[in-house]
């Protein structure tokens, strides 16, 4: 039987965070819940006679993707028209990069389920505007162009990725860098960061580049995995069966988990390019680069690197910690209020990540979250110092994720502060044993599992809250006690 | 006749208070009445608010304020968009848009104290050479109405010529100013490209397209360009630089200015009627002092192909928004392709048409680099003759057409003869080099024959010095046509 892999390449669309429009002064809003056609002017109107004037911060945006990608920064860059219809399109051509883009020929390190290391190249990545959106009603399509013109970013791979797993591993990675880089959200369920893969399969061994598909539609990175899983499995069925795969262009059907053919590419699309008449060369000077890359802020790997070295965590732990910026931005919250480094790793990438797992809450939104940084610091606190043991702490976290709440007062109100005076649990071990002759007896002759029996009676008893150490200690001493009598 | 004044004496009049704006300005109008029915110069006429502006000229006046232009009437292209008032570019595809912006040269020169009389006819999108391509009426040349006045500025160019106004406005393509100007023996400069803003220019060629100045005299055409030009952070292609002032460039002196002749603009197909006008207008400027000589434009007769095919690509891509979807009328069919189909079928003429055409196959794949690519290459030639040329002299004569205006009818049918009528014109367009057109004569019919002075990039001074110098010993300008006396 043939093995197959696959040969996927990502192209990624992100809408860069600036202020206004890529080529006028229109606010940039968000697309999803703006009041339709509020956020436009004749520019982006594609009214006649209007220019475009370029926002250099759009630039400066890209500049930091591209050097964070590791790119080489041409020193030119022209615009380019690509010319389509579409009403969503309103001059009928979209501004964007051609020839000579904004950075070429870079890459990107994923870390893979094997714990290997693969690099990534990126063959490009350039500035273009987006369009608007079409709402298609019953009989007829509304246009909205409250995001016509907004800057976006497309970063193009090789197709150096095999597998679902490795689609997942670089998208996550990509957007939780342009997370750090504060140029986008990464939120793909409002399309302002667009994922998109194209794949053929071809038999392990092999060099050869089989018909692709391309996939559109993926509103999440779990989306992107299973759809790309989905469609490697479709073409190396339709191959074993003997049949060819069709090139085509394919929407993830995100209800039923398949891909459907959206359309099917008899010939390459012609788009016409040609430079940009209305927007003179524009030059990127090695001040202007060295400018931005020296105000570029640490990246994950190089924070998975520091926590490493300086925190003393695992790699699995640090990788943890920094994939996603939200997640490394609560961490070092959560040190800053006091937290000890692995402790809070430890319930960060335990407790709470089930606990958002449970909830189907991406990390991404673990700001959102009810239970603060400064909580979980010190939540980590009181354990260190012996107020409450672990497993009070455990359920304190829970609570504390569902409701919010400063767990020291929490502690204190409740009276969940563990017990360890000698006295008081002696006391209620005598108790136990006084009130279960039978497994005492039975103990003393030989039972020996009866000791967990009796100690979990006596936690019980302690309501959680006795040090188990010196529960077992004096428990041990008091049936000690008892067989020597 | 208040009608008969250029532009610099009206201006000297109103400032002296020996004349109102608003006298003026009813002047125009009246003329308008009269002689515009046989001419078809405008297509909209802005009476009302010609008469508010002249009022309020009339004020400052009164305040002693000095601006530039206050009090002086102008015919606007219907390509420029103006606030309020329906912009079309001569095309029935913008029938009844009003844009919501005015273009920056326009707002430069209405803050300026400027007139807006109204909008001139052109040809549709500003494409051809006689106005017959506008979607709404021909244009008559007012020397002879059987004649075309030229294009696209038709309009306007006959606006000037028949005294309707003492200045107008154009855009300049490939000679879209400059050939008018020449065929209704009026003045005119198409500035060097990115001295003027194109924004609020519907747009035909981007990197060609140029807001040109017609007047009376080329003094004329200076105070309206001094107010347009320098930079304009809406239009990134506007040059930075600081412009100099015109009128202060007019010297009357000519002396020891190196005036070239290039050798392949005397060729076989020129009427011997403009030949002899030209030369003699050249004769003019050896008498004045300047130092003539003859030199070389050796890609000239590439200009045609070249100009043919990087027009026609960005107007491909420039007419790709009128689609009826934002603005303008939309075909009432069922369906999105079968919208965009009918409204654009129906709404672009056939010149548009065949023009689209061109340029979405120059641009296609497979075509792009024989086409597309080797005529931005040899527009580099054709901007290195240029180059090479003002190293040895200030400015460049040639004929501004080949012949004097045609007949009506004559060259519609026969694009390539339509296209020739612009061969003089072209290559200054896509070398981006400022170039102004001056009456020297008439042709044994009566008709305007026009003079063109090209200059180096940015220096319309020394254009517009030279053209001021010639008008100031010749009275070819002064000449009006019989149509100008009958208000
Ligand atoms: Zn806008």
């Amino acid at each position: 039987m043939t093995v197959y892999e696959g040969v996927i390449g990502l192209e990624v669309h992100a809408e860069l965070m600036t202020a206004s429009k890529m080529f006028c002064g229109c606010p940039v809003v968000d697309s999803t819940s703006a009041e339709p056609n509020t956020a436009v002017c004749p520019v982006c109107l594609g009214m006649p006679g209007v220019l475009p004037v370029l926002n250099r911060r759009a630039v400066e945006l890209g500049l930091r993707v591209g050097l964070a990608l590791n790119c080489e920064i041409p020193p030119f860059n022209q615009f380019a028209r690509k010319s389509y219809f579409y009403p969503d399109l309103p001059k009928g051509y979209q501004i964007s990069q051609y020839a000579y883009p904004l950075a070429i020929n870079g890459w990107l390190e994923i870390d893979l389920p094997d714990g290997s290391v693969r690099r990534v190249r990126i063959r490009r990545v350039h500035l273009e505007e987006d369009t608007g959106k079409l709402t298609h009603a019953d009989g007829y399509s509304l246009v909205d162009l409250n995001r016509a013109g907004v800057p976006l970013l497309e970063i193009v791979t090789e197709a150096d990725l095999r597998s679902a797993e490795e689609a997942e591993a670089y998208a996550r990675k990509l957007r939780a860098i342009l997370q750090y880089l504060g140029v986008n959200s990464g939120d793909m369920s409002k399309g302002v960061l667009r994922i998109e893969p194209n794949i053929s399969v071809r038999p392990v061994g092999s060099d050869e580049l089989r018909t692709r598909t391309e996939v559109k539609n993926l509103n999440s990175i779990r989306s992107l995995a299973r759809a790309t899983a989905y469609e490697i499995e479709r073409q190396i069925a339709i191959y074993e069966s003997g049949g060819e795969v069709q090139q085509a262009t394919l929407g993830w059907d995100e209800a039923r988990q398949v891909t459907a053919v959206q359309r099917v590419k008899e010939s390459a699309d012609d788009y016409r390019y040609f430079p940009e008449p209305d927007l003179p060369v524009l030059e990127i000077s090695r001040e202007w680069v060295e400018q931005v890359r020296a105000g570029l802020p640490e990246l994950p790997d190089a924070k998975r690197e520091r926590f490493m070295r300086e925190l003393g965590l695992s790699r699995y732990d640090a990788s943890l910690l920094v994939a996603d910026r939200a997640v490394a931005d609560y961490y070092e919250a959560a040190l800053a209020a006091g937290g000890d480094p692995k402790q809070v790793a430890n319930y960060l990438t335990g407790e709470i990540f089930r606990q958002m797992n449970l909830e189907g809450r991406d990390r991404d939104d673990i700001g959102a979250i009810r239970l603060t940084p400064q909580a979980l610091a010190a939540l980590v606190r009181l354990v260190q110092d012996g107020v409450i043991h672990h497993g009070v702490a455990k359920k304190l976290l829970v609570r504390l994720y569902e409701e919010g709440g400063d767990p020291v007062a929490l502690v204190e109100a409740e009276g969940l502060a563990q017990v360890s005076d000698e006295g008081a649990i002696g006391a209620v071990i005598e108790q136990v044993l006084v009130d279960h002759p039978d497994e005492v007896t039975r103990y003393l002759a030989g039972e020996e599992k009866l000791l967990q029996f009796l100690m979990g009676a006596a936690m019980r008893a302690l309501r959680g809250q006795g040090d188990p150490a010196v529960v077992r200690r004096l428990l041990a001493e008091r049936l000690a006690a008892r067989r020597a009598e | 006749m208040l009608t008969d004044l250029t532009l610099t004496e009206a201006r000297d009049r109103l400032r002296a208070g020996a004349i109102t704006a608003l006298d003026l300005t009813r002047a125009c109008l009246d003329h308008i009445r009269a002689v515009d029915p046989q001419v078809r110069a405008f297509l909209l006429v802005t009476e009302e608010q010609a008469l508010e502006a002249a009022e309020a000229a009339d004020r400052r006046l009164a305040q002693g304020d000095d601006a530039p232009l206050l009090g002086i009437p102008l015919a606007i292209k219907d390509v420029l968009t103006t606030a309020g008032i329906p912009t079309t570019a001569g095309s029935r595809i913008l029938e009844g848009f009003v844009p919501p912006y005015t273009a920056t040269a326009l707002e430069r020169l209405f803050a300026a104290g400027a007139i807006m009389l109204g909008k001139t006819n052109t040809d549709e999108f500003a494409m051809g050479s006689s106005t017959e391509n506008s979607g709404y009426v021909v244009t008559r040349n007012p020397w002879d109405l059987e004649r075309v006045p030229g294009g696209s500025s038709g309009g306007s160019a006959a606006a000037v010529a028949a005294r309707m106004a003492p200045g107008a406005l154009g855009t300049d393509t490939g000679g879209s100013v400059r050939q008018p100007a020449a065929l209704c023996g009026v003045s005119a400069i198409k500035p060097s490209y990115g001295r003027v803003s194109r924004y609020g220019l519907i747009a035909f060629a981007s990197s060609l397209d140029q807001i040109g100045a017609f007047g009376r005299t080329l003094a004329d055409c200076a105070a309206l360009l001094g107010v347009m030009a320098g930079h304009d952070p809406k239009d990134s292609t506007s040059v930075p630089d600081e412009p100099p002032d015109y009128t202060q460039a007019l010297t009357g002196d000519v002396h020891g200015l190196r005036v070239g002749v290039p050798r392949e603009f005397f060729i076989d197909g020129i009427e011997p009627d403009v030949e002899r006008a030209v030369r003699a207008a050249i004769e003019q400027f050896a008498a004045l002092g300047a130092d003539v000589r003859e030199i070389s434009l050796p890609h000239t007769r590439y200009g045609i192909h070249v100009y043919y095919l990087i027009a026609p690509a960005e107007a491909s891509a420039n007419l790709a928004r009128f689609d009826g979807v934002r603005y303008g009328p939309r075909a009432q069919v069922k369906g999105m392709w079968p919208a965009y189909k009918v409204t654009r079928g129906q709404g672009f003429g056939p010149e548009v048409k065949r023009r689209i055409m061109l340029g979405t196959y120059a641009l296609s794949a497979g075509y792009y680099d024989a086409y597309y690519l080797k005529a931005q290459k040899v527009r580099t030639l054709i901007r290195q003759d240029f180059e090479q040329a003002f190293r040895e002299v200030d400015v460049i004569l040639t004929p501004a057409t080949p012949g004097t205006a045609f007949r009506i009818g004559e060259k519609i049918d026969d694009p390539l003869q339509m296209y020739l009528a612009d061969i003089f014109t072209l290559t200054p367009s896509l070398a981006g080099v400022p170039a102004a057109c001056v009456p020297c004569g008439f042709d044994a019919h009566g008709l305007p024959v026009g003079l063109q002075i090209i200059g180096p990039a940015f220096d319309e001074a020394t254009v517009l010095r030279a053209g001021d110098a010639y008008q100031r010993v010749t009275d070819w300008h002064t000449r009006k046509p019989q149509i100008a006396e009958s208000s």
